[in-house]
């Protein structure tokens, strides 16, 4: 009945703890340098692929933020949306950025509109495109246990 | 290196359209893929190739020479992204439909338009490809 | 306000996701989406007000300088496209509310409908041939997504023909932008018009014909409309009223606002051809429809016939046939819708919609007939109605400039749509119905399709009898084109 590889099962558990967070380092890192939104969702999709093949399309979903595909794209499309709206209020265009830097005892912490654009872009990302894997995922599984559902 | 781009925009474009031309559903849908590949590299070639140079320079240095426009660059990844997001759904949609119809020749499939039996008249269109009447729930 | 240039494209994008959100709880679901297209209708008759006074809204995303930013630029001809893409919206919705073929209600119906409305609107107001390219994609995905929704063999089948047909003329139109970035370095409309002529003559016609080939793809023009009756009749009635009103006609404003406007004059053979084109695809759709027996197949071909009409304004290349383009494809939108949704009225008081099922409407709803013949009759042409004064601008233009085989063809093919018009006329409700059993159906669910049936049809009415409001606009609008 279960064919899935032990192997590949326990080594998910930590790798798609290390993939999420690796998804999370690009994403903050695209403020400066190469990476960002898309790239990080990305990789957060492949983690979500690997739970997917290991331990069922089902369990996957259940991963993803609030337990469905559709939420995170759902929460990323306003979030880029609303990004945009701060620049508005100060009578400048739609999608007019802000930043600003945060002092904190010894770090400086850097907070932009920007940020939070790349935010929804990587939920938008990873709930699409997750979405999209797992229900091909899923038709895989149909097969192998015998037919559509 | 424009001769290059050339070569590989002309390759990827002819056996795309080769595969787009097969009756096989899974190939046109491949086909398709590879297609929006050459078009890509026609667009990265629309802003220069000369330079592997960053296009984007730290304040205060010097503008570079001969470096590629970014704009091509920034349109190709936008385009690309939107490719990747139509050859999932053709391929989700060509499974589906090879799964359903039974068939991935383009020829047999003709669900949506039956092939008439008639010179003159048009074919009816077999019930269940219908919408249901009267509606659940309703006389 | 200049915000509220990014309205058609930012409140249907927004409603998406908010009916996405509350996809578990189908009547929320519904009454958000008409808040949500009554809010978008608010917003385009908002925009109207503002560019009726001679006023072009402009936003430039980013508050970047102006060739370089992506702009939203709203003038008379896209306020007035984005009014009439926010009417099908409210209709489309509201439509859905009955049990007139409306479908399975699929929880993402609600949300591509809006992303189909998002592409259209943002299609109409950009001033940037990528941003262009970007919404005609958006507006692909989501009426691809709303073909293949039902997952009935014959709707995926559908769905492939228009995907692979479409996603042909994206290429098309993307290799397109590719050559026209690559010759002149700009994409804002603004910098491409003044960038234009220096461009060789004959390298600007090779990539001018590449963009008008990939919009003729996506407008249904002949001969390559294949992908459009193959594919429409598989749709939910709503829907199909929708992207059947909408999807091509952003094709033609595409293809008006590059070869009409940004572009003008284009070399001069363009035009030439395009009439011929134009031509043809008047006379092959009404042929196609003449053939059909199903309605919605009759009603599909006569969009192509219709997109010839259309088309053959932007091929006199005058004033005159730009303001006659735009007032005959606002009137042919709602017109159009109208024949969708008036034959879904026909399936589910009938049950059917092939015309040789079914028969004796004109017993049991005589006033239906009253409702059929005002957009029936004005498709056709008949005086006074909207069709009457479209074709009137257009051919009086076309004769103007001595373009007599044109103007015979179309006389010859409004002949011809009266043809079909009558053969709907005559089955549907004049024949006895073939089955003497019959009884019509007596728990339906009409009464909002009743209100946008005879709301759209209270359009093309006051279009009819007061034309001058909307002749005086166009004309307005169609001097703005080509004089930047």
């Amino acid at each position: 009945m279960n064919s899935r590889i032990v192997i590949l099962a326990v080594v998910a558990r930590p790798l798609y703890l290390v993939i999420l967070l690796a998804s999370l380092w690009v994403l903050l890192r695209g403020h400066n340098e190469p990476g960002g939104g898309f790239i990080g969702g990305l990789m957060a999709v492949s983690a979500t692929i690997l739970w997917g093949v290991a331990h069922g399309t089902t369990a996957a979903r259940a991963r993803l933020p609030l337990g469905d595909a559709v939420w995170p794209a759902v929460i990323g499309l306003l979030l880029a949306a609303i990004s945009g709206v701060p620049g508005l209020l100060d009578g400048e265009a739609y999608l007019t950025h802000r930043a600003w830097t945060l002092a904190f005892v010894s770090v400086e912490l850097k907070l932009s509109t920007v940020l939070l654009f790349d935010i929804g872009v990587y939920l938008a990302v990873w709930g699409a495109l997750a979405g999209y894997a797992l229900a091909l995922l899923a038709v895989d599984e149909q097969e192998q246990e015998g037919g559509p559902a | 290196m424009i001769w290059a781009v050339a070569a590989a925009l002309w390759v990827s474009l002819a056996s795309g359209v080769y595969l787009c031309l097969s009756r096989d559903v899974f190939r046109v849908a491949l086909g398709l893929a590879v297609v929006g590949a050459g078009v890509n590299l026609a667009l990265l070639a629309s802003g220069r190739l000369g330079s592997v140079q960053p296009a984007v320079v730290p304040k205060g240095q010097p503008f570079l020479e001969l470096a590629s426009n970014p704009l091509p660059q920034a349109l190709v990844l936008t385009a690309i992204v939107i490719g990747f997001a139509l050859v999932c759904f053709s391929l989700a949609l060509v499974l589906g439909l090879i799964r359903d119809a039974g068939t991935d020749d383009a020829l047999e499939l003709r669900a949506a338009e039956p092939v008439p039996g008639n010179d003159i008249k048009p074919p009816a269109t077999d019930p269940a490809h219908e919408p249901e009447w009267p509606p659940e729930g309703r006389a | 306000m200049s915000a509220l240039a990014t309205a058609p494209a930012i409140v249907p994008l927004a409603a998406a996701a908010l009916v996405t959100a509350v996809r578990s709880r189908p009547r929320l679901q519904q009454a958000l989406a008409m808040a949500a297209s009554v809010a978008l209708l608010g917003c385009a008759l908002a925009l109207l007000a503002q560019v009726a006074a001679g006023e072009t809204v402009v936003v430039a995303f980013g508050g970047w300088p102006s060739p370089m930013a992506i702009e939203f630029v709203v003038d008379r001809t896209a306020a007035a496209l984005v009014l009439i893409t926010a009417l099908m919206g409210v209709a489309a919705v509201l439509f859905l509310a009955s049990d007139a073929d409306v479908g399975d209600r699929h929880p993402l119906l609600l949300p591509l409908l809006f992303g189909v409305l998002a592409g259209a609107g943002g299609a109409f107001v950009t001033g940037d041939l990528f941003n262009l390219y970007v919404w005609f994609e958006v507006m692909l995905i989501c009426a691809l997504g709303l073909l293949a929704i039902g997952a009935r063999v014959d709707q995926l089948d559908a769905s492939f023909k228009y995907l692979a047909l479409n996603l042909l003329g994206t290429l098309l139109l993307l290799f397109a932008v590719a050559a026209v970035y690559g010759v002149t370095g700009h994409l804002n409309f603004t910098a491409l018009a003044g960038a234009a002529p220096a461009v060789a003559p004959g390298l600007w016609l090779a990539v001018l014909t590449l963009l008008m080939v990939a919009f003729l793809v996506k407008a249904g023009a002949f001969p390559v409309y294949a992908w459009l009756p193959a594919s429409y009749h598989t749709l939910p009635a709503p829907v199909l009223a929708l992207i059947a009103g909408l999807l091509t006609k952003v094709g033609i404003y595409a293809l008006l606002r590059t070869l009409g406007d940004v572009f003008s004059p284009a070399p001069a053979v363009l035009y030439e051809v395009l009439g011929w084109v134009a031509a043809a695809t008047m006379l092959f759709g009404v042929l196609g429809a003449a053939y059909h027996w199903d309605m919605r197949r009759i009603l599909a071909f006569h969009i192509i016939s219709q997109v010839g009409y259309i088309l053959l304004g932007i091929a006199l290349a005058s004033v005159a046939g730009y303001a006659a383009t735009l007032f005959y494809t606002l009137h042919h939108i709602v017109v159009k819708a109208n024949l969708f949704l008036i034959a879904a009225i026909i399936w589910r008081l009938t049950g059917s919609y092939d015309l040789r099922r079914i028969g004796g409407l004109y017993v049991t709803r005589p006033w239906m007939t009253l409702l059929l013949l005002i957009p029936a009759l004005s498709l056709v042409g008949i005086p006074p109605l909207s069709g009457f004064w479209a074709k009137l601008l257009l051919l009086q233009e076309a004769i103007g400039q001595g373009r007599v085989v044109w103007t015979v063809v179309a006389l010859v093919v409004s002949v011809l749509t009266l043809y079909s018009m009558m053969k709907i006329w005559m089955e549907a409700f004049w024949k006895r119905h073939p089955d003497a059993e019959w009884q019509p159906p007596a728990d339906t669910q009409l009464a909002p399709a009743w209100a946008v049936t005879v709301g759209l049809a209270g359009v093309t009415v006051w279009i009819s009898l007061y034309p001058q409001a909307l002749l005086v606009y166009v004309q307005a609008a169609a001097a703005t084109l080509g004089g930047r």
